[in-house]
């Protein structure tokens, strides 16, 4: 039922959610799927989706590490506000491209370790540790704005959000960027395999030798350094740093992406590019409801029943009438009744 | 009788900060400490006092509700279009508001027990929903000019040495008073405790766990759809977008308050307590004129890791008498 | 409050024939229980006796397949714990089942506080819940939340709630298992008073010294079948732990007797003195040499699974000292437990064993990988040959290592389990009831494997309950009791008799402290 990891079958849900969206659109707007090259960039709806979807795609890409070890990281959207604050600022009191981007990111690297430290060594919950950056942290990106919409001309760091490379608009560009230098890290490392077994099971994990803190700290370190590259975008994109909007609500669009993808809120396997598929999702969900002439608000709604169909799915009272690999977990921290013991699991159970 | 020391001591650290906080504006501003000052704090903060008395409810049964800004946005939006648009007598269109967002509450809370899923994710969607819901409704804020809400923001009840209480901070104090009895003095509220303490033992001693579930989630909503009223009264609008970020006020209040997120242990005086710290710092940063409205999110910020790190220090060294903690 | 004293004709409780049974396992079959007015009645039994199954289905939260159950002579059939406490049988379990966020007086009164105007009066709640408190011996201050107070406290409040809302039967479940002797005392006056005013009481626990302190009778289960009952001034300890433990003790296996092997003198891989956690196990002194396999027995709850988790480190030990090859070392952590070259299979697989979505190749490498690091991983390629080579080796029965764990049978996932600590080549092996709830065969290939492991200079710590099992691979056997190492047996000493004798023994003195 958990539609993990690798193995192209399983993800087929993800791939034809996403196809289905797309042809709606192009049904919508037979313009949909043009392309075409101006000034050097690819320009069109579909590129438009990419683009926009970026930051969601980054922050998704931090935040299906956080959950799959069972965590979730609310403090991501005030964590782009501090980055683009930081490199808005630092741009308009004259410094250069390199020191921007290193403070930005540094600030971010700052964040994710704050959270991590709360949640691995003070042991408080991901939920309550991550609120308190979240609450704080836009004080502290307008802090450091002292409370303006601070706007730059830098050409270099606009060219971020703006240019574009080989074509592609660098918003794109960085999220497969981070992607690959992520996928790379847990994949080619043993840092993946360490994260879903602490998810799965942290008191197993520490049984087997598992430095299981230092693990929790390195994937909210990892998180922060996403939502700084978000922050990054969004700011070079508008030529400016709004402490105040950059980043607002998008924690729930990058956690909504993360379940749509298929990650599981209970921690475990975890699939990166389902994450960015999730986030690309909802951004074509976005557009299409844009271009439909309907009004954006829906959108919400719209998230809302997403949300809830992915969720339901995934609910322990609906699945236990279904045959599933996974054994009966329960959801959240609520422990079953009493119960005789448990059917063993049967086999299969790969969705169609 | 240190053992009612230490279960109160959350709260009379909430309470000692909200009375310092207050000494220090009053020596700083020679106009603050004035009974003007305080009816202002009452009003102001009302809206978020009566939603955080729902979210203390939830989250001492061991739940959330991020849904409770958005219930306020769209509550506001009703009552806008009810009056303005469909030309109700705001009376009936109180009441309607008040069951829509009770009955909202309630079916969140009916699909977090019977689906078993979690009250945060759950109540993000219901959070969604009412805001867009209200988005549907209309985008625009709708003054609402009925010649009643005039009489009602008039209303006041005036004391001789010069409070003046407002009818939302009124319904504030009434809510809150209602809260302690309800969390006290009611099987109801020893159920919630004991919901929040520990789910499968209340279950086997005979708590009605869905039916307290869907109950505090339906109450919360229902609080939201008042502070909603209030709020439409206090601007005088319906904005789909009211009340943003409140549910991250609300929860911020309750654990100042002392409340554990966890659940299972708290009071609702310490969650008005909190509303009133939190408001302090507002009426603060207004008076100062100097001070940037950020210091506000960070103080509250800092506040918030502070009374976390008590609680956790409260919990693992419950027995041993530590020292004094530290006045934030 | 209202348990007659006049005992009636009939018993209080008469179980006959209960019959249970799980998706085709028979957890009881056709048990006898009788409990009569004013006893305490002790119901013993190992692992998998079927004792929780009993109460279970007594107190409703199970439904019987057969047999009738009585209560003073009227047939009851709850079907859930309130049922059953409104039906007069009350429970209390070893983790107190009540709330410890609340005040005394309202655990005692949740769900039926007293009420006046349509609110709770607290004050007649609590002067209610101290005038319950007093025959109990109990003043403290019932405002106070429940967590405050020791869980002897805390015991007796369950047990008073349950007695003011009508119990006439009782049952006790395992509540002296985390208290010290002085509390273990007051819950026992408290226990002999109920007695006393006609409340029978089912008393479940793994101390043979409290079962001959308090206990009128015992019920002995096994396998989810009656062995018998006594009454307990008629059933010597050795008697009642062969009971337990079912031996034909005079056709029991004798092991060949090879002596006190020359291993003894070599200097041990790793050695603890005076190692022991307060309300845990008392402070141990034990030795472990290469190639030796130290077997730890006892009863259920005696303390074995205690003393192998301080070895590991999964729980830190408040007191003594260990050294690994003649150097102290500290223990904080299973992470320190592993790098000394340790490796542990737990008691509890599911909980503390496998990571269950992970395959079991993963779940193979899992020790391997931390050891080395999250920088260094393991080669693909590599990960499968290790996977597959352990796999052919302990002959883990798996369509292939892609599978996840949690699907495979206990057996073997203990065998995976295994192969996880064998992948790191530890020096010392811990194994907590290695061949608990596995097949027959599988049971045979993991007791070879300990043999053959032993055999290439591997230390090895074995918890086991079987008797014969211990006796057969192993040439030092510590017997513990009461979570206090009793005795330890060498060489040609090791055997079934013997370790049944030291399990029996009663404690030299009387005075048990922790």
């Amino acid at each position: 039922m958990m539609l993990s990891a690798p193995g192209p079958s399983r993800n087929l849900p993800q791939y034809g959610a996403l196809l289905v969206v797309l042809l709606a659109n192009w049904l919508l707007f037979p313009d949909f799927f043009a392309i075409r090259l101006q000034d050097g960039r690819l320009f069109g709806s579909l590129i438009d989706v990419l683009n926009r979807g970026a930051p969601v795609a980054l922050l998704a890409i931090g935040m299906t590490m956080v959950i799959a070890t069972r965590g979730v990281d609310l403090s991501v959207g005030a964590v782009m506000a501090i980055s683009g604050a930081v490199a808005a600022t630092m741009t308009g009191a004259g410094w250069g491209l390199p020191a921007v981007l290193a403070a930005s990111l540094a600030a971010g690297l700052l964040c994710g370790l704050w959270n991590g430290l709360l949640v691995a060594v003070l042991r408080i919950q991901p939920i309550i540790a991550t609120l308190i950056l979240m609450v704080a942290g836009r004080g502290i990106a307008q802090l450091i704005t002292e409370g303006q919409i601070v706007t730059f001309t830098s050409p270099a760091l606009a060219f971020i959000g703006g240019g574009s490379f080989l074509t592609v608009p660098m918003p794109v560009v960085l999220t497969i960027l981070v992607l690959a230098v992520t996928a790379l890290l847990v994949r080619a490392t043993a840092l993946g395999l360490m994260i879903e077994a602490v998810g799965i099971n942290r008191l197993s994990s520490a049984g087997a030798g598992v430095n299981t803190p230092v693990v929790l700290v390195a994937v909210y370190v990892w998180c922060g350094l996403c939502a700084a590259v978000a922050g990054l975008i969004v700011t070079a994109d508008i030529r400016g740093a709004d402490a105040n909007n950059a980043g607002l609500w998008l924690e729930l669009d990058a956690i909504l992406a993360v379940v749509v993808g298929g990650t599981s809120l209970l921690g475990g396997r975890f699939g990166l590019v389902l994450s960015v598929v999730g986030a690309l999702i909802i951004q074509a969900m976005n557009t299409g409801i844009l271009l439909s002439g309907f009004k954006p608000e829906f959108n919400l709604i719209v998230k809302a029943g997403v949300l809830m169909v992915v969720l339901l799915l995934q609910s322990p009272t609906l699945t236990l009438f279904l045959p599933r690999p996974k054994g009966a977990r329960p959801m959240g921290a609520v422990k079953p009744p009493v119960a005789p013991p448990p059917v063993a699991p049967k086999s299969g159970g790969a969705k169609p | 009788m240190t053992g009612a020391l230490q279960r109160f001591l959350p709260l009379i650290v909430t309470t000692a900060v909200l009375v310092v906080g207050f000494l220090i504006c009053a020596a700083q501003f020679p106009n603050f400490a004035s009974w003007r000052v305080v009816g202002n704090l009452l009003t102001d903060n009302a809206f978020l006092g009566i939603t955080a008395v729902g979210m203390t409810f939830v989250i001492l049964s061991g739940g959330i509700d991020l849904s409770v800004g958005a219930v306020i946005g769209f509550t506001t939006v009703l009552l806008a279009v009810l009056i303005e648009h469909g030309g109700w007598h705001p009376v009936p269109a109180f009441a309607v508001a008040l069951v829509v967002a009770g009955a909202f509450g309630a079916a969140m809370g009916g699909v977090i027990h019977v689906f078993r899923m979690p009250p945060f994710i759950v109540t993000l969607a219901g959070m969604f929903i009412a805001r867009g819901l209200g988005f549907v409704l209309t985008t625009d804020s709708i003054p609402i000019n009925h010649p009643l809400y005039g009489e009602l923001n008039d209303m006041a009840l005036r004391f001789d040495f010069g409070l003046k209480l407002s009818l939302p901070a009124l319904l504030m104090l009434g809510v809150v008073l209602a809260a302690v009895v309800l969390a006290h003095w009611t099987r109801f509220g020893a159920n919630l405790y004991a919901l929040g303490g520990n789910r499968q033992s209340a279950e086997l001693m005979g708590v009605p766990v869905g039916r307290t579930t869907v109950a505090v989630y339906g109450l919360s909503g229902l609080l939201a759809g008042l502070a909603g009223i209030v709020f439409s009264l206090y601007t005088g609008a319906g904005y789909s977008l009211a009340a943003t970020g409140v549910e991250l006020d609300t929860i911020t209040a309750v654990v100042i308050g002392g409340t554990q997120l966890t659940g299972g242990y708290g009071y609702v005086v310490g969650t008005f307590v909190g509303v009133l710290i939190q408001g302090l710092i507002q009426t603060y940063i207004t008076f100062d004129g100097t001070l940037s409205s950020w210091w506000t999110k960070i103080a509250i910020g800092v506040l918030l890791f502070v009374f976390i790190l008590l609680q956790k220090g409260l919990l693992t060294v419950w027995a041993g008498r530590g020292g004094e903690p530290a006045e934030a | 409050m209202t348990a007659s004293t006049t005992p009636p004709s009939a018993p209080l409780l008469a179980i006959r024939g209960l019959s249970k049974a799980f998706l085709g396992v028979q957890a009881l079959d056709g048990v006898d229980f009788t409990l009569r007015h004013g006893e305490i009645h002790a119901l013993l039994g190992e692992n998998g006796a079927g004792k929780s199954t009993l109460i279970k289905t007594l107190t409703g939260v199970y439904q019987r397949d057969g047999g009738t159950v009585a209560l003073e002579g009227r047939e009851i059939a709850p079907r859930g714990v309130e049922e059953a406490q409104r039906l007069h049988i009350g429970t209390v379990y070893q983790e107190v089942n009540l709330l410890p966020n609340l005040s005394v007086a309202e655990n005692l009164f949740l769900g039926r506080q007293p009420m006046r105007w349509g609110l709770v009066d607290r004050g007649a709640m609590r002067r209610r819940a101290r005038a319950i408190l007093m025959p109990y011996g109990l003043s403290i201050d019932v405002t106070a939340p429940l967590g405050r107070f020791s869980v002897a406290t805390q015991q007796i409040v369950a047990i008073a709630r349950a007695v003011d809302m009508s119990a006439k039967v009782l049952i006790l479940d395992e509540p002296t298992a985390s208290l010290d002797a002085q509390e273990v005392a007051v819950l026992f006056k408290v226990m002999r008073t109920l007695r006393s005013r006609g409340i029978g009481i089912v008393f479940v626990t793994h101390f043979l010294d409290q079962v001959y302190e308090v206990c009128d009778s015992i019920t002995v289960l096994r396998n989810g079948r009656l062995v018998g009952e006594r009454r307990t001034d008629e059933l010597p300890r050795f008697d009642l732990v062969a009971m337990m433990l079912g031996r034909e003790l005079e056709a029991a296996a004798h092991r060949i007797d090879i002596g006190p092997a020359e291993v003894d003198s070599r200097p041990p891989l790793a050695s603890f003195k005076g190692f022991g956690k307060s309300r845990s196990v008392a402070p141990f002194d034990l030795e472990i040499r290469p190639g030796e396999v130290v077997a730890l027995a006892g009863l259920l709850g005696s303390g074995r699974t205690e003393t192998v988790r301080l070895v590991f480190g999964m729980d830190r030990a408040d007191q003594g000292e260990a050294t690994v090859d003649g150097r102290p070392v500290r223990l904080k952590g299973p992470r320190d437990a592993v790098r000394l070259g340790f490796g542990f299979c737990p008691e509890d697989r599911k909980k503390e064993g496998i990571v269950g979505e992970l395959s079991v190749r993963e779940n193979i490498i899992l020790a391997l990988q931390a050891r080395q690091g999250w920088l260094k991983p393991i080669p693909r390629r590599r990960q499968e040959e290790i996977a597959d080579r352990f796999i052919r080796l302990l002959d883990i029965r798996t369509p292939d290592a892609e599978r996840p764990i949690q699907l495979l049978s206990g057996g073997n996932q203990q065998k995976a389990l295994l192969a996880r600590w064998l992948a790191t080549e530890p020096r010392l092996l811990i194994l907590d009831e290695p061949t608990r709830g596995i097949d027959v065969g599988a049971h045979a290939e993991i007791i070879r494997l300990i043999e053959r492991l032993c055999a290439d200079g591997m230390a090895l710590l074995v918890v086991s309950s079987e008797l014969e099992e211990i006796v057969a691979y192993s040439r030092r056997v510590v017997v513990l009791r009461d979570r206090r190492h009793v005795a330890e047996l060498r060489g040609g000493e090791v055997s079934v008799e013997r370790i049944v004798a030291a399990i029996a023994s009663e404690t030299p003195n009387t005075e048990v402290r922790q």
